[in-house]
């Protein structure tokens, strides 16, 4: 632990504060990595103004490198905030970083200024600021990465609901048209969005189609018994259609039990089926077009 | 991992798994659980409690609301001094039981959580501990 | 003590679960239950369980056991009304419940009782000594 009574750090920043500013918002505006598109110089300004304040608090007693210390909780507020609205804008992770590495230059040229001759003192304070600065630092591509997956994992979402839509093919019989492959997290928003959409429109039979469900492995299969088990949990039959001969053929070879579930080859099987089940019978009669003529 | 909350409650009579529920249900309300997993984490709550009342002669159930990185949850310790578990391994599987239950309660409970650890010792007692994130 | 309530409708029996059932309320349930198809000679049980917010595997041995008392009883029992989460959950414990029919809701429910009875009736009348009908689905 650097700790010490009197902190050279926040000192400097308290009587150098403007001098250090400009020179790290000039160090940041040079910077390759600038995105002026993004931000431009008054909000960098402000933004490295309200960091550098906060820095000098939490220094105040000395550097503490625990960022998980109470004196540390303000800046990595302002830093979290910072590198998550950076992630959501598109800055890359470098570019995020640079923030808090670009205050290095500045920072050293003046602790160099203020204590050149107790090389001493000089060496351990420009160690201090290196550790503290480079863990703020990687801190910020922490958040950074963070937000970036909740971003992923938030469109995966939205893509799964997308990707799953129920419609009523005649009363009382639904139909789910299953697009991509199937993993267990999926599995439930698909159960979720059937057996709610059975509850609501009174259902007693759904047809899941395959046909877009590019392979069909033990674990996929298990997800589609899985539904089937839910929704004859609720009172309502399921029929699964879709089954290509490649897929038919893995199934038997994988040992997969489908007895228990009624199989269609084509939606067109399945909805005839649902039909009957439904105590309704299609009857053929002349076309309209040919009675026309 | 840190914990952001945390309550304690007995598990001495049936009425206590009901009370268990409950509990469960209001905190994972308060971090905006969706239904399901809501209905996955009270369910698994149920049979754990059930056990620990039970099998362990009544216990302890510490709740706690937990957040490692981005993920917020609920975890949820049943601790008991029972007679503990003899294998454990058997005890996991599905269809084992000494109580004349279906037998489902620590697989499937397993099974509805996200993460699931079992301690025990034989004439000791038995904790066992679930994690369900948002 | 508190005690679910039990309504007689026609021939059937309608329970409708609508509290967070302790264990022992739940097997007085079944007490209740199994008392009242004696002494009203129902031939069906529907339950409504559309209130339950959770059905764990002692509620759900309970509603086995209901089923198969209820069929020595000589009367069907079908389940109403269970909740998506609560079904997905289900099948996720693992509970299996291969012994209980099950409807949407209580329109069906009563529909299912009675075509369950109209094939009982049928069968009984005439194919007593076959028992091949389970291909006539």
């Amino acid at each position: 632990m650097a700790k010490e009574q009197a902190s050279i750090i926040a000192d400097i920043l308290k009587k150098q504060e403007t001098e250090i500013l400009n020179r790290w918002v000039k160090e940041q505006l040079q910077s390759v990595t600038l995105r002026s598109d993004l931000m431009n110089e008054s909000e960098l300004r402000q933004q490295s103004s309200e960091f550098l304040s906060l820095f000098r608090e939490a220094t105040s007693r000395g550097v503490n490198y625990d960022l998980n210390a109470p004196e540390w909780s303000r800046v990595m507020e302002m830093l979290n905030s910072a590198s998550r609205s950076r992630a959501l804008q598109g800055y890359s992770p470098s570019e995020t970083a640079t923030f808090i590495f670009s205050l290095k230059q500045p920072l050293f040229n003046s602790l160099t200024e203020t204590i050149k001759e107790n090389t001493g003192a000089l060496s351990r304070e420009i160690w201090n600021v290196t550790v503290i600065l480079d863990k703020l630092g990687l801190y910020t591509i922490d958040v950074y990465i963070k937000s970036r997956e909740e971003i992923i994992l938030r469109q995966q979402r939205e893509m799964i609901e997308l990707s799953t839509p129920v419609v009523q093919l005649w009363n009382g019989i639904l139909a789910l048209p299953l697009i991509g492959t199937l993993d267990s997290e999926r599995t439930q928003v698909v159960m979720e969005s059937l057996l709610t959409r059975i509850v609501e429109t009174g259902s007693y039979v759904a047809i899941i189609d395959i046909t877009g469900v590019p392979t069909v492995d033990t674990l996929v299969a298990q997800h589609l018994l899985k539904t089937v088990a839910a929704a004859k949990l609720m009172g309502a039959e399921c029929i699964i259609s879709g089954i290509r001969p490649q897929i038919a053929q893995t199934i038997v070879h994988l040992g997969v039990n489908l007895a228990d579930v009624i199989t269609k080859a084509t939606m067109a099987e399945a909805l005839k089926t649902a039909l009957v089940m439904n105590g309704l019978h299609i009857v053929k009669s002349q076309p309209i077009a040919k009675k026309e003529k | 991992m840190t914990v952001q909350r945390s309550d304690k409650r007995l598990i001495r009579t049936s009425e206590d798994i009901v009370m268990v529920r409950q509990l469960v249900r209001e905190w994972a309300k308060t971090i905006g659980m969706n239904l399901v997993d809501q209905t996955k984490l009270i369910t698994a709550a149920s049979e754990l409690a059930r056990n620990t009342f039970d099998y362990g002669g009544g216990g302890v159930m510490l709740i706690e609301q937990v957040i490692d990185a981005m993920k917020i949850g609920l975890r949820l310790t049943f601790e008991d001094k029972g007679p503990g578990i003899d294998d454990v391994e058997q005890a996991i599987k599905d269809g084992y039981t000494t109580g004349g239950g279906m037998g489902l309660g620590l697989g499937g409970a397993r099974r509805l959580a996200n993460e699931f650890y079992i301690d025990t010792k034989p004439g000791e007692g038995t904790r066992v501990t679930i994690i369900r994130w948002k | 003590m508190e005690r679910i309530p039990i309504l007689k409708m026609g021939k059937f029996l309608l329970v409708t679960i609508q509290i967070d059932m302790h264990d022992r309320l739940a097997l007085s349930l079944q007490d209740d239950l199994t008392e009242m198809i004696v002494k009203t000679q129902a031939k069906g049980v529907l339950i409504d369980i559309s209130s339950l917010e959770i059905v764990d595997s002692f509620i759900g041995r309970m509603l086995n056991n209901i089923a198969s008392m209820s069929k020595v009883l000589d009367a069907l029992t079908v389940v109403v009304g269970m909740r998506p989460a609560v079904a997905i959950t289900m099948v996720e414990l693992g509970l299996d419940m291969k012994g209980v029919k099950t409807a949407l809701d209580m329109d069906r429910g009563i529909e299912l009782l009675e075509s369950m009875m109209d094939q009982e009736d049928s069968e009984s009348a005439q194919e007593p000594e076959s028992d091949n009908d389970s291909t006539k689905e």
